[in-house]
Order: structure tokens, then C-alpha cells, then sequence
């Protein structure tokens, strides 16, 4: 079962994958492996697809490095919950595929390593017993969604949802 | 009703009255890639099979790491050249500088323009009038391919800047009180819109570059200066690109600036920040001096100014790396670099230096930095618990000089 990752306030995208790290700087094929390695040296090892991580306020601060969310998208998360978004992690986040949720309450209640299951369309949480509803993601974002990814979704249509 | 300055451009783009809180799809005037997203930037178009729509709106900067520090990047590099030949695309290369200070040098980005960049820091722009704003590599590709970008209109927040600066204080000085009073997430999807009032307008173009550059670290989607005072005789500004009086802003805040002193930020958030006299003492292992937000000549110069006839202390690695090759050249000019050289200064390539932590500079675990750049988060330049301490180009120069953290006028007292 999907377990969380808990991270706390103003994590940045210094913390979420460190300038050395860069795709151009190792690699394209090993930047992932270096996701949180000041933070949280294990992330990169013990993570598997499909699960999800929490974060507190003002989540992705920092440089625009859209590598930061990439190295999680391959290491296989999906969905990101928390209580609040820098704007361009936001946009990459989106711009990815990977569902951004906000929630003050849910962030609140889950613990890291708490097992979980997420439905990202209806954005229902279950843990245990316990149902979350977490606000469904916006229209544009289901529409690039259903695509893939934005980038999906502009090769296929030729314009930006909504357009 | 009335229009903030972000409302009056992207409804001038859009074609028709816009307000915050609609998405529009608006034209991009220039699209700036950096190197170190330039192969995700290459990958994104290839996907999408396309290549950019408007060649001459788009430019890549080799600044993140340049020259090249190992084969990867080397070769990353190498990619950039060859592929801006096959598409026509200008590409500026090692030693040109940083990305938002050559841009500006090169006048592509313009009063009124929408410029969006793969640098968080292209809130820059806004220095001039245009709408600079940071985007990752899928934005910048769907940008450059369709020459378009959607956008939220951000709601304002109104930041008055009035008065003089006193002897001895900075447009840096002034830009860290704006982060400390917004937060570091104050001003998050928003625009900071600046109105530079009561002899404030004195600014320089160079200065307002660093009021907008860090407006980024209170969250902020753009940081637009209000045209005024040099920028009206440098630029060609619309007579449409003013807010209205009676725009409504999310939140104003004022600064004094007669009243400010000199400040730094310290580890690991931008926005702690404190006066100079707060945490003068700590010993210092290397200054480095340079970034979009601190490496023009008149940065150079302000350090010059205090390391004239001093030498840096023993323990201290002095850095100083100009924004861009005008920037070293003007230098080189009026004798500021010789004054750097003769304190015991290291000058680096123009471009981003050792501010990303890749090379140049690299901290060690447990050393502290003082820098004129824009980020001290943990690990930024280095080793995780190394510490950054953000001040403006003065008190890096008089700490450099001490060996500890302090400004030029502690420096005075010292030696007198």
C-alpha cells in the first residue's frame, strides 16, 4: 500500500533535488537518485511508486528547477498534498502530471509512514478506517490529466485546455 | 474599476480588460532558457515536434555553470551551441554573464512586455516594466513552440518605497526589509508592484533590478517597478503602462528608506532577516560578491569603495564575479578591479558563479559565506550545514576585510 512522506514547512527545491544534482551536472539518467539528499538521504532508496508526498506551507519554494518535481515523477509519485504551493512548483507539478492537493487538515493528519489510498481523480483519502476529502483538482488540470500531461495534452490538441 | 500594473499589461496582451483571478493565454515577447534546463528544454520541443515559433523571441544564457565544469555539462553545452545554429536561435555564451543582466544589457526584455524565463529570478525584468516570470522546462518548451503562455491574473500587493537611502545603505538593504515584512510566501501568485516616491525615484535602473529580483523570495509572480526616473529617459515606456489610482491591491506595505540600516538575512530562510549589528562577529571563511541581484558595476564599485587600500583577512577567500562581460569591462575601465585585485580578490567568469553550489566556490561542512546573492537556504552553496549570510555588497566587502561579519562603518571605528 502507498505509504506518506511527511516533510515540513518551506521545504524548497534546493532540499527537493540540490543544484550539483542537476540532470546536466550527473546525468540524465541518475539526477532521480539524489531527490532529498541533504533532507533525507534514504528517500531515494526506500520510495515506491505511488506514494505520496506531504508537505506543509509554501511547499517547492525557491528555484524554478522543474527537475526538482521530475526526479520525484520518476521515482513514481503521483500526488502531492499540501497546505500551501510556491507558484512554480505548482505550475511544474501540473505541468508534470502530478496532482497537487491542499488540504490544512489532512497535512495535519497524517503521519509519516502512514499507509494510505488515494483516489486522484475524486481526490478520496482512505487511511485505515478513516475517509479524507481532499478537493478534487481543478477542470485544466483533469484535462491535462487525461492526457497525460500538459505537454500531452498541447502534442494531442495543439492548444492549452480551456482554450 | 481601476488596474494594477499587471492587470494593465496582461490586459493590453490579452486584448481586453482582464482582472485578477482569470486565466488568459497571452503572446510572450521573449523566452529566456538557462543551460542547466536547456537538454529538458530540447527534449520537451523534440516530444512535442516542434521548434520554437518565433526564433528571434527566444535566448539561451550558458551562465548556471560556465565555463564547464565536468564532461556532462560540457557536453550539455556543447548540445546548446550546435542547436542554436540549426535553429537560429542566439545563444550567449561562457563569460557573457547572467542570464537577467545580459537580457537587460542586450534591451530584450522592454517596458510593457510579457518575458518569461527558466530562472525563478526573471521577476527581474520587472525592473524595466515588463512582466518577468519564472517557469520551469514544459512552460518555457509550450512558450517557445507557441509562443504563448497561460497565466492566472495575480492579485497586487503595493509596496511604496519612499524617501533617500542614507550613507551607507543599499537598494540590497532595502529589498531584504521587503522580503522580511512580506514573508517569505506573502506574496505567493501575486504581483509585488513597487512605487518608488519622495526621492525614491533616484533609483537606478541597476538598483531596481535588485528591488525586483527578490521579490521572488516573498512568492511572488512578478515584481514591476513603476516606470520612473532614469527608466523614463533609457526606455521607451507606453503611456498606458501605469496603475490606476484607483487599482486595488491585495496588501501595501510602505518603507522608509531614510530610515533603513544595513541588513542581512541568515540561514537557512530569506526572509529572517536582522540588522547587520544583530550578528556582527561571526567569523566568515569566504565573500563571495556577484548574481542578478548583486554583480553590476555599481555593486563592484560599492565594494571597491571599501576594500580601497585594505587587505582581506587572512582566512578569507574573497570571490567577486561580475554579472556579465560589460560589467568586467567597465570595471577593468575606472580601475575597480585593480582596487578588488590589490585587496586580494579572486575574479571569476561573469555568470551565476558559485551561487547554486556547483562550482567556483563550493562551501565545506561547517564554513560560513557572506554573499550579495539571493538564496541561504541549507546546502544551497555546498555542504548542508554550511551558512549564508545575505547582505549587500558593502558589508560583504567590510566582512571580507575583518575576517567577521560587520559593515564599513564598524570597519571605520576599528582602524581609527
Amino acid at each position: 500500500m502507498p505509504r506518506v512522506w511527511k516533510f515540513g514547512d518551506q521545504v524548497n527545491t534546493d532540499d527537493i533535488l540540490p543544484g550539483k544534482y542537476a540532470p546536466f551536472m550527473v546525468g540524465e539518467d541518475r539526477f532521480h537518485l539524489y531527490a532529498f539528499a541533504h533532507l533525507r538521504p534514504e528517500f531515494a532508496k526506500e520510495v515506491r511508486p505511488g506514494d505520496i508526498l506531504v508537505f506543509g506551507r509554501n511547499a517547492g519554494l525557491g528555484s524554478s528547477r522543474e527537475y526538482a518535481p521530475e526526479a520525484l515523477k520518476r521515482l513514481g509519485v503521483r500526488a502531492v498534498i499540501a497546505k500551501s504551493y510556491a507558484r512554480i512548483f505548482f505550475r511544474n507539478l501540473v505541468n508534470l502530471g502530478i496532482v497537487p492537493f491542499e488540504s490544512e487538515e489532512v497535512v495535519d493528519a497524517l503521519k509519516d509512514g502512514d499507509e494510505v489510498e488515494l483516489d486522484l481523480e475524486s481526490g478520496v483519502l482512505v487511511r485505515g478506517e478513516e475517509r479524507f476529502a481532499l478537493r478534487p483538482p481543478p477542470p485544466f488540470l483533469l484535462e491535462a490529466l487525461k492526457e497525460g500531461s500538459l505537454l500531452d495534452y498541447y502534442k494531442k490538441h495543439g492548444r492549452f485546455p480551456g482554450e | 474599476m481601476g488596474q494594477t500594473l499587471a492587470e494593465k499589461i496582461l490586459s493590453h496582451k490579452a486584448g481586453r480588460p482582464v482582472g485578477a483571478g482569470e486565466l488568459v493565454v497571452v503572446e510572450v515577447d521573449q523566452v529566456m532558457v538557462v543551460d542547466s534546463i536547456a537538454g529538458s528544454f530540447f527534449k520537451r520541443l523534440e516530444y512535442l515536434e516542434a521548434t520554437p515559433r518565433y526564433p528571434e523571441r527566444v535566448s539561451i544564457v550558458i551562465d548556471h555553470v560556465a565555463p564547464a565544469a565536468n564532461l556532462e555539462v560540457a557536453k550539455a553545452q556543447k548540445e546548446i551551441r550546435e542547436w542554436g545554429k540549426r535553429h537560429g536561435i542566439r545563444v550567449f555564451d561562457v563569460g557573457r554573464g547572467v542570464c537577467h543582466q545580459v537580457l537587460i544589457e542586450e534591451g530584450l526584455a522592454q517596458p510593457g512586455w510579457v518575458v518569461v524565463g527558466s530562472d525563478s529570478h526573471s521577476t527581474t525584468y520587472g525592473a524595466v516594466g515588463a512582466f518577468g516570470t519564472g517557469m520551469g522546462a514544459t512552460d518555457i518548451a509550450l512558450a517557445a513552440a507557441s509562443g504563448r503562455t497561460w497565466l492566472r491574473v495575480p492579485e497586487s500587493v503595493k509596496v511604496v518605497f519612499r524617501g533617500r537611502l542614507p550613507k551607507g545603505v543599499t537598494a540590497k538593504d532595502a529589498a531584504l526589509e521587503m522580503v522580511r515584512l512580506l514573508t517569505a510566501e506573502g506574496a505567493t501568485y501575486m504581483a509585488v508592484e513597487i512605487h518608488l516616491l519622495d526621492g525614491a525615484e533616484a533609483l537606478t535602473r541597476g538598483e531596481r533590478m535588485t528591488l525586483a529580483n527578490l521579490t521572488v523570495e516573498a512568492g511572488a509572480k512578478a515584481g514591476l517597478v513603476v516606470p520612473s526616473g532614469e527608466i523614463l529617459e533609457m526606455y521607451r515606456v507606453p503611456d498606458w503602462l501605469y496603475p490606476d489610482p484607483e487599482a486595488r491591491y491585495a496588501k501595501e506595505v510602505e518603507i522608509d528608506l531614510s530610515a533603513l540600516t544595513p541588513r542581512v538575512s541568515v540561514p537557512f530562510y530569506v526572509d529572517n532577516v536582522h540588522e547587520v549589528a544583530e550578528v556582527k562577529g561571526k567569523r566568515v571563511d569566504q565573500v563571495f560578491i556577484g548574481t542578478c541581484t548583486n554583480g553590476r558595476i555599481e555593486d563592484l564599485r560599492a565594494a571597491a569603495e571599501v576594500l580601497r587600500g585594505r587587505k582581506v583577512a587572512p582566512w578569507v577567500r574573497l570571490l567577486v564575479v561580475p554579472a556579465s562581460s560589460q560589467v568586467l569591462e567597465e570595471a577593468a575601465r575606472d580601475g575597480t578591479l585593480l582596487t578588488l585585485l590589490e585587496a586580494g580578490a579572486t575574479i571569476g567568469t561573469p555568470g551565476c558563479g558559485p551561487c547554486m553550489g556547483r562550482h567556483m566556490g563550493v562551501l565545506a561542512p561547517g564554513e560560513v559565506c557572506v554573499s550579495t546573492s539571493n538564496r541561504n537556504f541549507r546546502g544551497r552553496m555546498g555542504a548542508p550545514d554550511a551558512e549564508i549570510y545575505l547582505a549587500s555588497p558593502r558589508v560583504a566587502a567590510a566582512s571580507a576585510v575583518a575576517g567577521y561579519l560587520t559593515t564599513p562603518e564598524e570597519l571605520e571605528e576599528v582602524h581609527a
